[in-house]
């Protein structure tokens, strides 16, 4: 294979990843296991029982002081500064041209202090450019305005995260927090003591959010020690089924539950409305990045919307696949793979809005040879436990 | 039973099982066990249908998991004389019994020269370790 060293990122499992079979693989610059078993094992695991993810390679981003709110409410298209303590918001970070730079969660908290603070959570593979992008919008001059003060962290390398999913993810969890989570609702999260040993009396956050279309928590925690913990939840967790489980699941479980992901169905080059996020963009609020280019995008016609596919055959439609009508193509397909739970291959991808009608019958070109697919409604699969996201 | 030790290998990892029936030289081909465990999680599997010629080097088919697609390579040339179509519907046997249940065609002979690039088991195991680091 090829023999270029590339110094890739590890997360504090690396060594229990790699010890249990994990199968690492490069992700956005990162080691990390794509599979302990089998990725169809993995992922019927977590939708029958749970299963527990490393996510340390998501970037997380820390905003404090008396201007965080309003400096965050001009860089992301959602409104923050309404957000209730302990709410989580999906938002989209855009370019002045109304691109998408990013897809974040942002989640708001008090400190043991009682000081306001906000985590944004942001795709690996954008981390770097949020941190410029967010670093270029806050000059000295912004950051120590008196009396609007906001002091900005990278705090990846310090924070572990973990995201345990699946319908018996409370259970899990349960004896290993003291907050009550089965009331805590979607969206929401809370600071929390972590009681095991192995947390050495550390805290840590957790919420009820996740990128499987399952119940589930994600649990940020210091990184020193997150491999005691990710070891407890294991322990705890062996009576209910919990499994281990590696990016390539990640991947199909979040198909199945209709989820863009960065760099397939998110680039600059897209703009929420064509991504059907146009919910996430508050446009008449603060004015943020690209705020005066998708009032003016809302208005246009769109150029292609995304679209769920499921295709009548075996074989699996991949990224950069034509989606034709009649012979002639109308669309591109992002993202592609066989969904486990509904037994089908299952894509997402772009076409012309004449297209974009559920059941219309398309072709995709699969390596030169046209398959017969179907507009299909998203999600593909939900689960009755989960709510609708905020 | 055919004995992976006494089989050969294409660098594509295609396992190769040359017998001679009625004055002809047939080769059996299947993928091998390194392959397969490389791939895990199959879902389709395309095979050519008898009669069909395929090329030494050329792709006869093409094996399909939830990652990735990829295409299997005939060791030699010559026609299809049989393809275990039945395999399609239970892939779970080819992963579990790559070298019997799992035989995929058998090719009778028309050009051989593929035959003399084939690895041994020896070297073929070689290049799978090496593959693995």
């Amino acid at each position: 294979m090829d023999s270029t060293p590339a110094p890739l990122l590890r997360t504090p499992l690396y060594d229990w990843h790699v010890s249990h079979g994990g199968r690492m693989v490069d992700f956005a610059g990162w080691s990390l296991p794509v599979q302990y078993t089998s990725i169809i094992d993995e992922h019927l695991a977590t939708r029958a029982a749970v299963g527990l993810i490393d996510i340390c390679h998501m970037g997380r981003l820390r905003f404090e002081g008396p201007g965080a709110a309003v400096f965050l409410a001009e860089l992301l298209t959602r409104r923050v500064a309404d957000m209730e303590l302990n709410q989580i918001r999906y938002s989209l970070v855009t370019n002045d041209a109304g691109g998408i730079l990013d897809d974040v969660l942002v989640g708001y908290y008090h400190n043991a202090y009682g000081q306001p603070f906000y985590v944004v959570v942001v795709n690996a593979c954008n981390r770097r450019k949020i941190v410029e992008w967010t670093l270029a919008h806050l000059p000295p001059e912004r950051a120590c305005r008196p009396g609007d003060e906001v002091l900005f962290s990278d705090v990846t390398p310090l924070w572990a995260m973990f995201a345990v999913q699946g319908p018996r993810s409370v259970e899990l969890l349960q004896p290993l927090v003291d907050v009550d989570l089965q009331s805590m609702r979607y969206y929401r999260g809370a600071q929390v003591r972590i009681l095991h040993p192995a947390a050495e009396r550390q805290g840590g956050i957790i919420s009820r959010t996740g990128y499987t279309g399952e119940d589930g928590f994600e649990l940020s925690l210091g990184a020193d020690i997150a491999p005691g913990v990710w070891q407890a939840i294991l322990d705890f967790g062996k009576p209910l089924g919990v499994v281990p489980t590696g990016l390539g699941c990640r991947d199909t479980l979040r198909l199945e539950a209709g989820m863009p992901l960065y760099g397939h169905e998110l680039t600059e080059q897209i703009d929420p409305f064509q991504a059907g996020l146009g919910s996430a963009c508050h446009l008449t609020g603060y004015d943020f990045p690209g705020r005066d280019a998708l009032v003016e995008l809302k208005k246009q016609p769109r150029r292609a919307v995304r679209v769920g596919l499921e295709l009548v055959g075996r074989r699996v439609a991949r990224e950069g696949s034509p989606i034709l009508a009649d012979g002639r193509q109308v669309g591109t397909v992002t993202s592609g793979t066989f969904s486990p739970t509904l037994q089908v291959p299952i894509a997402m991808g772009y076409v012309a809005p004449a297209f974009a009608q559920i059941g219309t019958e398309l072709q995709i070109d699969i390596r030169g040879r046209g398959e017969p697919a179907r507009v299909a409604r998203l999600p593909f699969y939900s689960s009755q436990q989960n709510e609708k996201g905020t | 039973m055919r004995q992976p030790e006494k089989l050969l290998y294409s660098k594509t990892h295609e396992w190769v099982d040359v017998a001679t029936a009625g004055g002809a030289k047939v080769a059996t081909v299947g993928l091998s066990a390194f392959a397969l465990e490389a791939l895990t999680d199959l879902v389709y599997i395309d095979l050519p249908q008898p009669g069909r010629e395929v090329t030494a080097g050329e792709p006869f088919g093409e094996v399909e998991s939830v990652k990735a697609v990829s295409d299997m390579y005939s060791p030699v040339g010559g026609e299809v004389v049989e393809s275990n179509a039945a395999i399609a519907d239970k892939l779970e046997q080819l992963s579990q019994d790559p070298y019997e249940a799992g035989w995929l065609v058998k090719i009778r002979i028309s050009d051989e020269s593929g035959l003399a690039m084939l690895l041994d088991y020896a070297a073929y195991k070689k290049q799978c370790e090496e593959e693995a680091h």
